[in-house]
């Protein structure tokens, strides 16, 4: 009698999510596949730097060092109990195969589950002077850091609407820059109704106090409740105005700025595998639908991490957990209870601080109706503000997909990564609709540009 | 409470056929009623190639080609809207001797049917395309033959039949219809009954079943064309290419993005929508880079598919039913129905009004499927689609 066949899994993504998802695989021995764009573990937020260029955890992840040391040595650790193939895309996904990019090439891929940490971006909106050379978002600020070990420039200026904000501008100055403004674009009073809430977890609202403390003590207070952001400069950035709660202007010298406004779901997979999407309200995007262990609208389909909705670090790692438990409850496999209790009970607590966190910093509507028609929403084929606009008064533009068909928004290089949420605000006031109603750009392969000479090898 | 109409003319199906119907029948003054399971133009007609190309089609269909050639000149003023059309030409390539055989043998019976092509040698070719990576022995250049921006040629359609007082019902698929007492189709879709004494099947590759719920076979089968695009590039693919064989064809547009499809894409028959397929897309972009090896650095940003309606002999039905008065078809246009839209339009509006038209549309007849197996049965009202 032979031991029936385990089943392929396939984790795509290795970040916190994915990264646990994968030892509770391997530890249960099924020799999990984990794909990932870049060459060294660690997903965005403990993005490694390249190999010769290593410098301390504690210079670029902070307090949040031994995570990112944990995070990192898992491969290694779990060596030929995983199959891990780094440097390697996952473009598109057909039925139960996927398409990979990597080392040799294209590659077909064929899943019996599939576990999805795939992690999030910044939310971009555009602002004056947005495309100006010298512009970064936050989260390709700290990869510059992370990953190249510099910093975007001399004199930074940092702008946010979430909790990376304090984090980033803590990492920036201890690498030497000087941050010349940190400006938060959501209400100060947002973060005091939250804080009952944000107590759920008490550690991490901790560390964020101290890295704002810290920030403090070396004369740099956030300022909350900016009400308008602008960049200057001739052919790159030179200053940032900004314009307080009360209506005062100023202005500062600067030669570089990083500047998000939130995060955003990479679940272009997700919609290539066609599971259902939810609108989530609080952070006004499309989801996929999953359920508290991660389960999506597919039986063989999980998802974990960012990916599926912003949850943070912390969660991600409990979620990639937990969603490889569910896989292998429901192939059979024996999970401990406890565990599995342990797990939701912190997931749980995870939740209301998320949800919390997010009434913190709710989405700074007040910017969309300050894109003037001039500026540029879709930066890959230069549509402004005024052409989307248009396109919803003149031309039955009524909803996103019909949006980029007329006006060639999200056709470029990103096909509307970058843009589409900024663009559904825009459509949406300007049809005086609810930003849901006007629904999401349609995911197609690849998720990512690919070289057409690769269709030689 | 369903809402109730009643009109002269319901159009089933607004791709460009329909809208272009519905444009010219609210023209001659009907009134009109367009029901869309999705929105206008985001059939086969908003996803296809681009092409506007004479060259290459079935013979009998050469006819309407050219009456909608003339159309597409004067798209723009007529529909008040840029549609980028463009007359870039259209070269047809041969890799073999056998292929250029076949060019010379079109060429020659196409000139009967009015359509001018130019044969060129090899040198020709080269000069016409110096970029051209592979061995070719020859081409044929349609000079009139040329490529528009499919993504806004519906919608512009259904905005012009707006503007003229055309009802225009969308995410609104119908689900049965008849034809009840002596001169009048009852149609239904979800919470809209529509009354109306004409009524124009132009459902793409819906087209089939709504056909066999008046007891008419016409065996549509679905045609996904697997499509990609690169990024935006130096424009330099001055025409439209093809080749003998049709395994791939390659445009670009001003904006710089090379557009080329090969093989087909995958189809969803319960959800009516079609994605393209990695080992097509593969192989399409192997045969596009043999084709125009400048594209060597170049990367595909997206691929795509649509639905249009397959019939068993490559020409669409395009007509008067064969069981119903006041029912007219035209669907399954088998993978080449954007350039003759406007056309067809006209035609139906023709066939709406006096019954006959000036175009010779007896090889499209829906009759010549008439002992298909599979035709529903004529009475009570049938179940169309979801
Ligand atoms: C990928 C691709 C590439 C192509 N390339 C070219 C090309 O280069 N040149 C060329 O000439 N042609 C090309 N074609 C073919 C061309 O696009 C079609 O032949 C043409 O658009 C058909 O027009 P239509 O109006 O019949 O169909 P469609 O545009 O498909 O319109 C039919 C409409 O009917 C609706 N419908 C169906 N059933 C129902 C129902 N029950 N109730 C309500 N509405 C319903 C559908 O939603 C649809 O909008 C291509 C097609 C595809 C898919």
């Amino acid at each position: 009698m032979t031991a029936p066949k385990s089943p392929r899994v396939v984790v795509i993504g290795a970040g916190p999510a994915g990264l646990r998802a994968v030892e509770v695989l391997a530890r249960a021995g099924l020799r999990p596949v984990l794909v990932d764009e870049a060459s060294r573990p660690g997903g965005q937020i403990y993005r490694q730097p390249p190999a010769g260029a290593e410098r301390p955890p504690e210079a670029l992840y902070g307090l949040e060092a031994g995570k990112a040391r944990a995070l990192h040595a898992l491969p290694a650790e779990l060596g030929a109990a995983i199959d891990y193939r780094p440097g390697t895309l996952a473009w598109a996904i057909e039925d139960t195969g996927i398409d990979l990019l990597g080392p040799k090439g294209f590659e077909r891929l064929d899943f019996d589950r599939l576990i999805l940490a795939t992690g999030a971006m910044d939310r971009v909106l555009p602002f004056p002077g947005w495309t100006l050379p010298g512009v970064f978002t936050l989260g390709a600020a700290q990869i510059a850091l992370k990953a190249q070990g510099m910093a975007i420039g001399a004199r930074v200026a940092l702008v946010g609407a979430g909790p990376l904000l304090p984090l980033i501008v803590h990492q920036y100055r201890k690498a030497g820059a000087t941050v010349v403004a940190a400006l938060d674009v959501t209400p100060f009073g947002a973060k005091v109704a939250a804080l009952p809430g944000l107590l759920n977890e008490p550690v991490t609202l901790a560390k964020g106090l101290w890295y704002t403390a810290r920030n403090a003590m070396a004369g740099l207070s956030i300022r909350s409740g900016v009400a308008a952001v602008a960049v200057q400069g001739r052919d790159r950035v030179e200053a940032l105005v900004w314009r307080d709660a009360k209506g005062r202007e100023h202005r500062v010298a600067c030669d570089a700025v990083g500047a998000s406004f939130g995060l955003r779901s990479e679940a272009q997979l997700a919609d290539l595998a066609k599971l259902d999407f939810v609108f989530e309200p609080v952070t006004r995007q499309w989801i996929p639908r999953r359920d508290p262990a991660g389960r999506s609208s597919r039986a063989d389909v999980y998802l974990a991490g960012d990916g599926a909705g912003i949850g943070g670090a912390d969660a991600a790692e409990l979620q990639g957990a937990r969603a490889a438990l569910a896989l292998l409850e429901d192939i059979g496999r024996p999970v401990e209870a406890a565990r599995v209790a342990a797990l939701d009970a912190r997931l749980a607590r995870q939740a209301r601080f998320r949800a919390a966190l997010e009434r913190a910093y709710p989405f700074p509507a007040h910017l969309v109706d300050a894109i003037a028609d001039d500026e540029i929403l879709c930066r890959c084929e230069g549509i402004t503000a005024g052409t989307v606009r248009a396109a919803a008064r003149d031309r039955e533009a009524g909803e996103m997909n019909r949006l980029k068909a007329l006006t060639r928004l999200g056709m470029g290089r990103c096909q509307g990564r970058v843009c589409g949420q900024a663009a559904a605000e825009v459509l949406a006031r300007a049809l005086d609709r609810d930003v849901a109603t006007v629904g999401r750009l349609r995911g197609n392969p690849p998720v990512k540009p690919i070289p057409i000479r690769e269709a030689l090898t | 409470m369903s809402e109730r109409l009643d009109c002269d003319v319901t159009v089933v199906g607004g791709g460009v056929a329909g809208l272009a119907a519905a444009v010219a029948l609210r023209q001659s003054g009907l009134s009109v009623t367009v029901l869309e399971k999705r929105l206008c133009g985001a059939g086969a007609s908003g996803v296809n190639f681009g092409g506007v190309r004479q060259q290459g089609r079935e013979l009998v269909e050469l006819p309407l080609a050219a009456r909608s050639r003339k159309l597409w000149d004067g798209l723009n003023a007529f529909l008040g809207e840029d549609v980028e059309f463009e007359a870039t030409g259209h070269i047809k390539l041969a890799r073999s001797e056998a292929d250029l055989a076949e060019l010379e043998r079109y060429a020659a019976a196409a000139a009967e049917w009015g359509l001018e092509l130019t044969m060129l040698g090899p040198n020709a070719v080269r000069d016409a395309l110096p970029w051209l990576g592979e061995k070719v022995v020859g081409a044929s250049l349609s000079p009139t033959d040329g490529q528009a921006n499919p993504r806004v040629v519906g919608p512009a359609y259904a905005r012009l039949a707006r503007r003229l007082g055309v009802d225009i019902r969308e995410m609104t698929p119908v689900v049965a219809a008849t034809r009840s007492g002596t001169d009048r189709f009852t149609v239904e879709a979800a919470g809209l009954t529509v009354t109306s004494r004409h009524l124009v099947n132009t459902a793409g590759a819906g087209g089939g079943l709504l056909a066999a719920a008046f007891g008419e076979a016409a065996p549509v089968t679905p045609l996904n064309p697997n499509m990609l695009v690169t990024e935006p590039l130096p424009y330099f693919v001055e025409r439209s290419i093809g080749v003998v064989g049709g395994d791939v064809y390659v445009r670009q547009i001003r904006r710089g993005n090379v557009i080329f499809g090969g093989g087909s894409g995958w189809h969803d028959a319960e959800k009516g929508l079609a994605r393209p397929v990695t080992e097509q897309s593969i192989g399409g972009m192997l045969r596009t880079l043999q084709l125009v090896p400048g594209l060597t650095h170049a990367q595909v940003i997206r691929s795509w598919s649509g639905v249009d309606g397959q019939m068993p002999d490559h020409i669409p039905v395009i007509g008067p039913s064969s069981t119903t008065p006041g029912l007219v078809h035209a669907f399954g246009f088998s993978g080449h129905g954007f350039q003759l839209g406007p056309a067809v339009g006209v035609i139906l509006s023709e066939l709406v009004l006096a019954g006959r038209t000036e175009s010779p549309i007896a090889p499209f007849r829906i009759e010549r499927f008439a002992g298909h197996a599979g035709a529903a049965p004529a009475a009570g009202p049938v179940h169309v689609e979801h």
